[in-house]
Parts: C-alpha cells; sequence; structure tokens
C-alpha cells in the first residue's frame, strides 16, 4: 500500500527580548544557574506576574511577516502541572485566544516548486527551568535561569507531508524570525526548537491516523531523521497489524529513534484557566502601525528584489536570502565593489560560505568584511588579478594578512597583461614543445589546453587568461 | 495608652504628648501579657518595632513625619515581610522567611508606621472562623468560647483588645468585613485594584483585595491613605489617583440614598441583628438620608459562585507549595511523587486540601464549562444585579453577617453552614466593589456589624458614611471585658 505522511509542527522560538516576559531579570545565555531568578521566577508566595511589552510586540511582528490576524484583545491562561522546574506548578501560556491567529508561509522546495503551510497560531508564553540530572549523585539539580524566558510558539497546521518539507518550513520560519530580529536562532542553545506531530494514512484517505508528538527537536538533521524515523514506525507498525498509539515520544538521537514518554492516558490534564493575575492583552491600532513601521524587508520580498534589482537567477537569490546576514553582507559587499552583482553572488556563495563553514563560523565573526571582499572583486574586474589568484588572496585575507591591494602588492601577484611580455613567454613555451604543435596543428585541438596551462605555469598564474587565450590561437595557428 | 485611636496617637506624637516608643513599648507589654488569651499575633516582632518606633520619634522631630509616623500597626500574616517569617496561618509556611515585602508593607513602612507583629488567620486566608490556623484558633475578645471570623480573625481581635490600634487584613468572600463584625471593629474592603496584591500571598487572585482594619472609620481612612494606589507589580492594579480619604469624611450625608436589599433581611438572619441593624438604619435616616428598599436577586447564587471560583484560583495558585524551592518538605522522600504528595499532604490543613480538590474538579477536562465558566457567568449577573442598583441608590446597607460570633468548633464539622457565614459578603467581592463592615450595637452581648457597600472606587463615600455615623452612635467605642 501507498501511504501518505502527515506532519505538522509546533516551533518554539525564544523571543530576543533582554529580560523576561513576566519579570525583570536577565534572559542572558549561560549564567551561573538560579543567577538569573528573581523572586517572580522563583514563583515566591505572593509574587505577580506583570507582562514584557516587547515580546508582545515581537509577536505581533511575526503576525504581521506571516499574513496573520493578530487578535485585538487575547487572553493569557495557565497550564497547570507539577514538575520541579515549573516553579508556580503553573506555566503562563495563551489557550483559547492567542496573540497571533490563522496566517500562512510559502516555502520553496528541493525541485524548485512553492508550497503554502498554514500556520494555526502563534501563542506567546513562559519557559520553564531546567533539570539537570547528572553531577547530583542521584538527585536532580533546578537552574531556574530559564523560567520564564519569553517564548513564541507557532503552530503549523498539518499541512507538511515530508520530513524535507518539514524542514524546509522550519528553516523558512528560523529565517523568518531572525529577518524580524525576534529571536536569534540558536538552536544548540535552544533558542529555537520544535515539536513534531506525525501520523500517517493510506494515500488517498480524507481521515487523518493517529498521531504521535516527538518532543524537542533542537536541530534541523534531527526533524529530518525523527520523522521519517516515526513514519517508518508507524507504517511498520499498522503493516504489521498493529496499531498507532497517541502519545508522546522522545527523539534520541544518538540511537537515532523515538521512544514512548507518555501515552494519551497518562497525558496531563492542563485544567487551563484564564490567568486572574494578567488583565487581557490588548493590542490597538497605533501599536500594530508602530510594528508595522519596523518591518524589515522580508526573505520572500528580498529574493524577489535580488532577482530584479541584480539580475540573480532565482537559485542564487534564494540562497542569499536565506539568512539576513547573508543578505545584508551580499549587499555589503555589492556596495565595496565595482564588480558585477553575478561575480560578487557567486563568490559569496562560493569561497566565502565554504570558508564560514570550514571554521564553522557565523558571518559576525568572519575576519573578512564586505569591504575587504569587495575590493578584491574590484581587482578581478579591472583585471588586477585573475579568478584563479584571487582565491590565494582571498585565503590570505582570510588569514588575517590585510586587504587584497596590499597582499597582491606583497606577494607579487599582479596580473601580467604586457601582451608583449606574455608573447614571448609564448614563442618560448611553443619552441620547446614541438611535437604538441605538430599534433594540434594536426587537428588534436584539445592540446590548446595543454599550451594554456603551459602559459599560465610559466607566468606564476599572473598572465591575463584572456590574453594568453587570444595570443595563443593566433600563434597555435602558424 | 492603648485606648488610643490611630487619630489620637497621631496627634499625640505630634503635639509630643508621648513618644511612639513608649507607645510601642506599651502596646508590646500588652501583647506579651495579654494574647496568650487571645492567640491573634503569629509573630511579634519587638526587637525591630523598638528600633522603628525610635526612627518613628526621629521623623516626628525631624517635622518629616505622615499621619502614620510612630503608629503602631499589625500586618495580617499574608502579607510578606522581609526578614520575618510569614506563615499565611500554615505549616506549610512555618519556615518561610519572606526575601522581599509586600508593596502594602512596603507603603505602610514608607509611612512611618511601626509594625508589632504578623496576626493569626485562618490557613492561606481559608475560613470564617480562624479555627483553619496552623498557630490554632483566635479567641473572640468578646467571648473567649467564640470565634473572632475569619480569615482575618488576629487582626480584628487583637483590635477589638487594644493590643494594636490598626492592621491590614486581606478579604477574598469576607474575610475583613466578617471578624470586623464578629469583633466589633471597623474594617474595609476595598474596590479591587485598588490596594496592590504584590506580597500579599495568593488564595483566589479576582477577588483577593487587602484593606484597613481600625476602630474608626476615621482610622480606616488614615491607613487607606496610605496603602492605596497603583502598583506596576500588580497587573490587576488600577491607575487612578488616590483621594485623600480624610478629607471627605465631613462631606454631608444628607439626601444619601441608602438601598436595602431584601434578600440581606430575608430567613437565615439572626432576630437580634435584624433589629439592631434597623436601628442603625434609623440613625441614617434622623441623618436625612433616603432609605429605599431594593433587590439583589442574584445574591443566592453568590456562594455557590465563588465556592467554584475560589476554590478553582487557589488550587492552582498553591501549586507553588510543593516542597521543593521552600517551605515545608516531608523527611525522606522516597522520589518526587511522594514529594510532592507527602509534602502537601503534611503541610496543608484539611480545609486548605477541601478548597483545592473542589478547585482542581472544577477545572477538569468536561467540568470546566459546567463549574467554573458557568460560575463565572453567574458572577456576572451577580455584577449586573449592583450595576442596576447602584443606578437608584448611592450606597447599599445590611447586616454584615447572618449571625453575631458562633462557638468555637460550632461549624467546623460542616463546612457548608460556616461558608453560609460569609453570604451577605461574598457578592460584593465577586464584583470587586468596595465593602465596609462597622459596629452598630450588639445582639445577646456579642457585636453586631453594619456592611456598607458602595460604588466603585467610592471609599471616599463609604467612610463619609460610616464616620457619621460613628460621630453619632458609639458602639466602636465599646471595649470587650477585662481588655479595657
Amino acid at each position: 500500500m501507498e501511504w501518505e505522511s502527515v506532519i505538522g509542527l509546533e516551533i518554539h522560538a525564544q523571543l530576543a527580548t533582554s529580560s523576561k516576559i513576566f519579570s525583570g531579570a536577565s534572559t542572558a545565555y549561560g549564567a551561573v544557574p538560579n543567577t538569573q531568578a528573581c523572586a517572580v521566577d522563583l514563583g515566591m508566595p505572593g509574587v505577580l506576574p506583570v507582562l514584557n511589552q516587547k515580546a508582545v510586540l515581537m509577536a505581533a511582528k511575526f503576525g504581521i511577516a506571516v499574513e496573520a490576524e493578530i487578535a485585538r484583545r487575547s487572553v493569557f491562561a495557565r497550564k497547570n502541572y507539577f514538575y520541579p522546574d515549573l516553579p508556580k506548578g503553573y506555566q503562563i501560556s495563551q489557550f483559547e485566544l492567542p496573540v497571533v491567529g490563522k496566517g500562512k508561509l510559502d516555502v520553496m522546495l528541493e525541485d524548485g516548486s512553492t508550497k503554502t503551510i498554514g500556520i494555526t497560531r502563534a501563542h506567546l508564553e513562559e519557559d520553564a527551568g531546567k533539570s539537570l540530572h547528572e553531577d547530583f549523585h542521584g538527585m536532580t539539580g533546578i537552574d531556574l535561569n530559564r523560567a520564564g524566558t519569553p517564548l513564541l510558539e507557532i503552530v503549523s497546521e498539518p499541512d507538511i507531508r515530508s520530513a524535507k518539507e518539514a524542514v524546509a518550513y522550519m528553516k523558512k520560519i528560523h529565517s523568518m524570525v531572525r529577518y524580524l530580529e525576534i529571536c536569534d536562532g540558536n538552536m544548540q542553545e535552544g533558542s529555537f526548537r520544535c515539536d513534531a506531530n506525525v501520523s500517517v494514512r493510506p494515500k488517498g484517505q480524507k481521515e487523518f491516523g493517529t498521531r504521535a508528538e516527538i518532543k524537542n527537536l533542537n536541530s534541523f538533521r534531527f526533524v529530518e531523521r525523527a520523522i521519517n524515523h516515526e513514519i517508518e514506525r508507524q507504517i511498520d507498525l499498522i503493516e504489521g497489524g498493529d496499531k498507532v498509539v497517541q502519545e508522546t515520544r522522545l527523539y534520541d538521537s544518538d540511537k537515532g529513534e523515538t521512544r514512548s514518554m507518555r501515552s494519551k492516558e497518562e497525558a496531563n490534564d492542563y485544567r487551563y484557566f484564564p490567568d486572574p493575575d494578567l488583565l487581557p492583552l490588548e493590542i490597538t491600532e497605533e501599536m500594530l502601525e508602530s510594528v508595522r513601521a519596523t518591518m524589515p524587508e522580508l526573505p520572500d520580498g528580498k529574493r524577489q528584489r535580488f532577482v530584479s534589482e541584480y539580475d540573480l537567477n532565482e537559485y542564487d537569490a534564494t540562497v542569499l536570502t536565506a539568512s539576513r546576514e547573508l543578505a545584508d553582507f551580499y549587499e555589503a559587499t555589492l556596495r565595496f565593489s565595482d564588480a558585477d552583482p553575478k561575480l560578487v553572488a557567486n563568490w559569496v556563495m562560493g569561497e566565502f560560505s565554504a570558508a564560514l563553514n570550514n571554521d564553522a563560523i557565523e558571518i559576525a565573526d568572519s575576519p573578512v568584511n564586505p569591504e575587504m571582499l569587495g575590493g578584491m572583486l574590484t581587482r578581478i574586474t579591472d583585471n588586477t588579478i585573475s579568478g584563479k589568484i584571487a582565491k590565494e588572496v582571498f585565503e590570505a585575507m582570510w588569514a588575517g594578512e590585510g586587504a587584497a591591494d596590499d597582499i597582491i602588492e606583497k606577494k607579487g601577484l599582479k596580473q601580467i597583461t604586457d601582451s608583449g611580455a606574455i608573447e614571448a613567454m609564448i614563442d618560448e613555451i611553443i619552441a620547446n614543445n614541438p611535437q604538441q604543435l605538430e599534433q594540434f596543428r594536426a587537428g588534436k585541438e584539445k592540446l590548446f589546453g595543454f599550451f594554456v596551462g603551459q602559459a599560465m605555469k610559466a607566468s606564476g598564474g599572473k598572465a591575463n587568461p584572456a590574453q594568453v587565450n587570444d595570443i595563443l590561437k593566433r600563434k597555435l595557428k602558424g | 495608652m492603648h485606648n488610643k485611636t490611630i487619630a489620637e496617637i497621631s496627634a499625640g506624637l505630634k503635639a509630643g504628648k508621648f513618644s511612639s516608643e513608649e507607645l510601642t513599648q506599651d502596646l508590646l507589654a500588652r501583647i506579651d501579657r495579654i494574647d496568650g488569651k487571645l492567640n491573634s499575633f503569629v509573630t511579634v516582632t519587638a526587637e525591630q518595632a523598638q528600633a522603628a518606633a525610635r526612627a518613628a520619634d526621629e521623623r516626628i522631630k525631624a517635622n518629616k513625619a505622615t499621619p502614620l509616623t510612630g503608629v503602631p500597626i499589625a500586618h495580617k500574616d499574608i502579607f510578606c515581610t522581609e526578614g520575618v517569617k510569614t506563615s499565611c496561618g500554615s505549616k506549610m509556611l512555618d519556615n518561610f522567611i519572606a526575601p522581599y515585602n509586600a508593596t502594602v508593607v512596603e507603603r505602610m513602612h514608607a509611612a512611618g508606621a511601626v509594625m508589632l507583629g504578623k496576626t493569626n488567620m485562618d490557613e492561606f486566608a481559608m475560613g470564617s472562623s480562624n479555627e483553619t490556623s496552623f498557630y490554632g484558633a483566635v479567641k473572640n475578645p468578646w467571648d473567649l468560647e467564640r470565634v473572632p471570623g475569619g480569615s482575618s480573625g488576629g487582626s480584628a481581635a487583637a483590635i477589638a483588645a487594644r493590643l494594636v490600634p490598626g492592621a491590614t487584613g486581606t478579604d477574598t468572600g469576607g474575610s475583613i468585613r466578617q471578624p470586623a463584625a464578629l469583633c466589633g471593629v471597623t474594617g474595609l474592603k476595598p474596590t479591587y485594584g485598588r490596594v496592590s496584591r504584590y506580597g500579599m500571598i495568593a488564595f483566589a487572585s479576582s477577588l483577593d483585595q487587602g484593606g484597613p482594619f481600625a476602630r474608626t472609620a476615621e482610622d480606616c481612612a488614615l491607613l487607606l491613605n496610605a496603602m492605596s494606589g497603583f502598583d506596576g507589580r500588580d497587573s490587576t492594579s488600577i491607575d487612578k489617583p488616590v483621594p485623600d480619604y480624610t478629607a471627605t469624611l465631613k462631606d454631608s450625608i444628607a439626601g444619601l440614598k441608602i438601598g436595602l436589599p431584601k434578600e440581606y433581611f430575608s430567613e437565615g438572619l439572626d432576630a437580634g441583628m435584624a433589629q439592631a441593624v434597623e436601628q442603625a438604619i434609623d440613625v441614617y435616616k434622623s441623618m436625612g438620608c433616603e432609605i429605599k428598599e431594593i433587590s439583589l436577586p442574584n445574591t443566592h447564587l453568590s456562594v455557590p459562585a465563588y465556592y467554584v471560583v475560589a476554590p478553582a484560583e487557589c488550587s492552582s495558585n498553591l501549586s507553588r507549595f510543593d516542597g521543593v524551592r521552600y517551605g515545608y518538605r516531608c523527611e525522606n522522600p522516597s522520589d518526587l511523587t511522594d514529594l510532592y504528595e507527602r509534602s502537601r499532604g503534611e503541610g496543608f490543613g484539611s480545609e486548605v486540601k477541601r478548597r483545592i480538590m473542589i478547585g482542581t474538579y472544577a477545572l477538569s477536562a468536561g467540568y470546566y464549562d459546567a463549574y467554573y465558566l458557568k460560575a463565572q457567568q453567574i458572577r456576572r449577573l451577580i455584577s449586573d444585579d449592583f450595576t442596576q442598583a447602584f443606578a437608584d441608590v448611592d450606597v447599599i446597607m445590611g447586616p454584615t453577617s447572618p449571625t453575631t460570633a458562633f462557638k468555637l468548633g460550632e461549624k467546623t464539622d460542616d463546612p457548608v453552614s460556616m461558608y453560609l457565614s460569609d453570604i451577605y459578603t461574598i457578592a460584593a467581592n465577586l464584583a470587586g466593589l468596595p465593602g465596609m463592615s462597622i459596629p452598630a450595637g450588639f445582639s445577646n452581648g456579642l457585636p453586631v456589624g453594619l456592611q456598607l457597600i458602595g460604588n466603585y472606587f467610592d471609599e471616599g463615600g463609604l467612610l463619609a458614611a460610616a464616620h457619621q455615623y460613628q460621630q453619632q452612635t458609639d458602639w466602636h467605642t465599646h471595649t470587650p471585658q477585662g481588655f479595657a
């Protein structure tokens, strides 16, 4: 039988506010345990929450970006359950009336087609603390630094049909929240993570199958692997005559499999009710106007502009606009150079991105800035260096040896464009290789490359390739 | 000295007739001598009080005093007091030293009031008799075999016994007004949002409101002046200027329209009570007030609605007492579930557990609509009753409580009859309205309270009506035998 999988994602994006959603404590990552938890975060008797207005504006910004309805009035609710890293015994979240309603997002798939994924809702909530099970000799340590960190939970419709689509959607949301500067997107620190709801059904069937929820996936790779594993597990179950049980499963990244956490029967009854400590959240038209005024250009708009303004193809434009940092780097490099936009694009997507990957660093930490890269690309355009030599210059810049012009000067990498000198060099090469000359003239035209190679070698790569070509063509004909 | 009202103390301190230190020592000694009979204090902060009194005397000398500077007061043990045990009347918090001050505590402190200690209360403010306290029942100074009312019974009893001239309380369903009535003192529950709830240990967040106790309306006005006002740390606190409540005490009440809800004078009301209340109404008539019978048709729904909303909120509010970060923790827990079950099972008393269970049930999936949502709808109906009534009248009056102080143990086995002690007070909490109870005579030698309910933010109107009644009557000056 042919199976179809149905997937919905719940993405938790940590909002980039400097203080927590209901208290003034800092949200900075990595502090000594429990040093960033005030009386409110500790759930001390008598404390009360006060909503961080910045988190609200960030949620609204996201809502506008995914063309969603922003609720003029939304309600915070308490989700009640006991856990040691949940200090109040309830999490303040939104239940019936979320701040962001139905929206949508276009996602580009691998085959180049575009698919629209529906967004059911996005709501504000506070994060819990962390339970640390190691290093406490059979006991559990509790770190409440993270407790009260603002989260935007973005819930998709079950519109996703494969693990790859899920990753594409998640990447797009990741790019979006970073464009909006509402989340740093740091997945290792848990600032961006997701739960996946997965079910399968025979192809053509309308009803959904029973779903399992996979918790806490914190990398794109894990999302893909966990979903694929879960799809296979469910198909195997059904084909073996068993049934899928509605349950929560945890992905074990070491084993590459999911395992059961709790079944529906064991699930908590969260006893949601409106939090009486917080008034309904009202968003006025003025607030929305102020948010709209700060909206940056979004990935899709930027991609279209790159195509029309810089004459890039769709693929290049998509890659360059996948992250705001990369797009900004590209445009800054363009400003600093006289080079053709396509050449700049090739370098930013090619050598530059590869070097970042190699060193596993972010653009912000790159040793080569747009001015340096732009300066070097100008030297390609004005024929001071060839593209091949440029790679050597780039490596030197990356290694911290200075700007392109200095490196070219210091290392004597300037291209040879004196046609007299090139001609003399080529005459010598032809004279030294009579056999190849004879074969070439007999029709073995492939040997043209051999002569080019010899010429470049003789010039230490510095001869202007176009001139070498022209002169060789003329001389070889005889 | 212990018979002085706050207004008299304030004037005496200013005139240099006595010092705050003398007064404080006098009252501390009196508490030491007498409170064994009453059990109205959980903690007496003698050293801090003396230091605060000396600082207040300096401030008075430097002419930087407010009307409360140097005035001894007590805080209900529900308000967090930095460095001082804040038990909320529970074993759960018997070891809890609050790390911060409640806004009310901070404001009273800033005004220069001298805290003598923390008063006893029903556990987590759940009770109408002060018998659910982990520290034992408080006795009513008018009859030591009777309850002082609850949950702020310690504050009311301490004032009635002249141990302290003023105190704070909290009122979720009548916890200021009912003990004020049963102890023959004056108490005010402000409009919801008037007094900050920050640092006031939550029972039912949408109903809880802090307020003052004293012997007179004038003293309550002085205390309310200091306690009230917007607090950025409480999202439900209302950003509205605070008038000087003492400035309007003498505003004429001639022509004041008083509504008497017929539902508050029906069966269940003790005959002696009814008589005292009627006499009080006659006093108002003689002052030129218009009396009008009104109806609050949904009154009978207030107790059932309250006993869904309040337990529902408390079941969630009390989840934080889990034995993990502070408070009581059971011995040698075998695992996490055991830690939770035994810490909470051993740390909470039976009334608190009963309400947590009722509330948990009411919020459960499948029951939420039938209970919590329905109760919220009733709440709206009750508010609407008041809105309609206040279109015709300025203030609503009636008995505070259906009976005078009952015997210790009389209702402990019958929660429903205990819950009905608050039948006249609960509606004001559900609607968020301000209410007062003032001494209005005696029935069989026990104090009777007259309740005044005002429109939103009309604390000034209530205090004026109460003050002028107290100019015509002397019920508020009566002192229980043995405590003069």
